[in-house]
């Protein structure tokens, strides 16, 4: 009875558009969606480094090299921000990130897919970060607190990859014949991926229907999508590339872009792990997690011994 | 699944000064065996872009906050002292710089 009075004052404060912050009392289901959301939004910016951080060293030139660098960064940082707010709803990082190395956490799909060319690597930047961007201004207005002021401070950040994306992608099509050939192919193996970002569409997304109801979503899905859609045509159109889809077309009526369907089928498929990279990313990922111990090995013995001098 | 030794690494608080003479803010919180170790990462996830000209950090169970259940009650005795604003004070008419 209790609960049903906070529960009741709980959605009030919602309604008002009040921010949650970690003390204040919460539904345990609000504490469940928030933890599972905000902890595969970390670790999507985690496994998200790999398919860029293959290219690093491969950068055609220092100033390609140094964005991409420091591109690859802010997504650790990201990474971090997240974790930190997921933390607040009192889960610690170990966890979640033990659940990211068993396998049993999910991230995004997107990152399940190969960087086969330079090309790619433009291509991300401008529509994956840029998909990334619409959902993540959304989310900076999320209802719970420390989740709304990472994304705050992500979206900042999120402004310079994009654009040096879109950098690449416009050098590469005033290019050659050979590299507006390959960021065309690029675009082509890019675009259906990007636009299942957005996750499944509202009438089979019960996860979203209920963040939308807790006010940590406040856009469906396909909203989501359709304002990728109408952002990213015409600055595709702007440097002559085309998307890989024969229904896309203006509607002068509602002022949309209309889009054909997508193949939900492969969504589900990399989803659950048959994606062409999903055993790759996560070899990497522990990968890089045991190579990395001695390092937090060593800070912790350091530490240590410094706190040893320090008492005696 | 390996357990590593981050799990022992105390959190952290971290506030950022963003310009001569505007307060410290809080940022957001990291992991870090020591307080050295502790700004150091802060300088790298919080402060990449000049964000910051002074960082704190301290130890997150070192703060003691009020707590959201009783805070109407904790601030309530603020709310009806409208005699601290100078909008509770006449003064006649004419009267400038006061
Ligand atoms: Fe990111
Ligand atoms: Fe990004």
């Amino acid at each position: 009875m209790e609960d049903e009075k906070k529960l009741a004052e709980f959605q009030t404060r919602l309604k008002n558009g009040e921010s949650i912050e970690p003390k204040d009392w919460m539904p345990e289901r609000y504490r469940k969606q928030l933890v599972r959301m905000i902890s595969q939004h970390a670790h999507s910016e985690i496994v998200g480094m790999l398919p860029e951080g293959n290219w690093i060293t491969r950068a055609p030139n220092l100033r390609r090299k140094m964005a991409l660098l420091a591109k690859v960064q802010d997504e650790a940082g990201h990474g971090l921000y997240l974790y930190s707010a997921a933390e607040t709803l009192g889960v610690d990082r170990e966890s979640m990130i033990n659940d990211l190395l068993s396998g049993k956490a999910k991230y995004s799909s997107i990152f399940n897919y190969p960087t086969l060319t330079w090309a790619d690597i433009g291509v991300i930047g401008w529509l994956v970060d840029g998909a990334a961007i619409v959902n993540q201004t959304m989310l900076a207005k999320s209802s719970y607190g420390p989740y709304s002021r990472a994304n705050l401070r992500i979206c900042r950040e999120e402004n310079f990859h994009k654009k040096q994306g879109y950098e690449i992608v416009a050098t590469l099509a005033n290019g050659t014949d050979a590299q507006r050939k390959m960021i065309q192919e690029s675009v082509n193996r890019w675009w259906w991926p990007s636009l299942m970002m957005f996750g499944p569409t509202d009438k089979d997304s019960p996860n979203s229907a209920e963040l939308t109801k807790w006010k940590v979503k406040i856009h469906s899905n396909d909203d989501l999508r359709q304002r990728f859609v109408d952002l990213t045509v015409p600055q595709a159109k702007a440097v002559n590339i085309t998307f890989p889809d024969p229904d896309l077309k203006f509607n002068e009526e509602t002022g949309h872009w209309e889009f054909g369907e997508i193949d939900w089928n492969e969504f589900y498929r990399v989803i659950k792990g048959y994606g062409p990279m999903n055993r790759e990313r996560m070899n990497a990922r522990k990968k890089a997690h045991e190579d990395g111990r001695w390092v937090r090995e060593a800070a912790e013995a350091y530490a240590k011994k410094k706190k040893v001098l320090h008492e005696n | 699944m390996t357990k590593t030794t981050e799990d022992q690494w105390p959190m952290w608080e971290v506030f950022l000064q963003s310009k001569q003479g505007a307060p410290h803010e809080h940022a957001g919180s990291l992991h870090a065996p020591d307080a050295e170790m502790a700004i150091q990462n802060a300088r790298d996830v919080y402060s990449r872009r000049n964000e910051a000209i002074s960082i704190w950090v301290v130890r997150s169970e070192d703060i003691i906050s009020t707590s959201p259940s009783d805070a109407g009650p904790f601030f309530d005795p603020a709310t009806d002292k409208i005699f601290r604003y100078p909008k509770f004070y006449s003064i006649p008419k004419g009267v400038r710089g006061v």
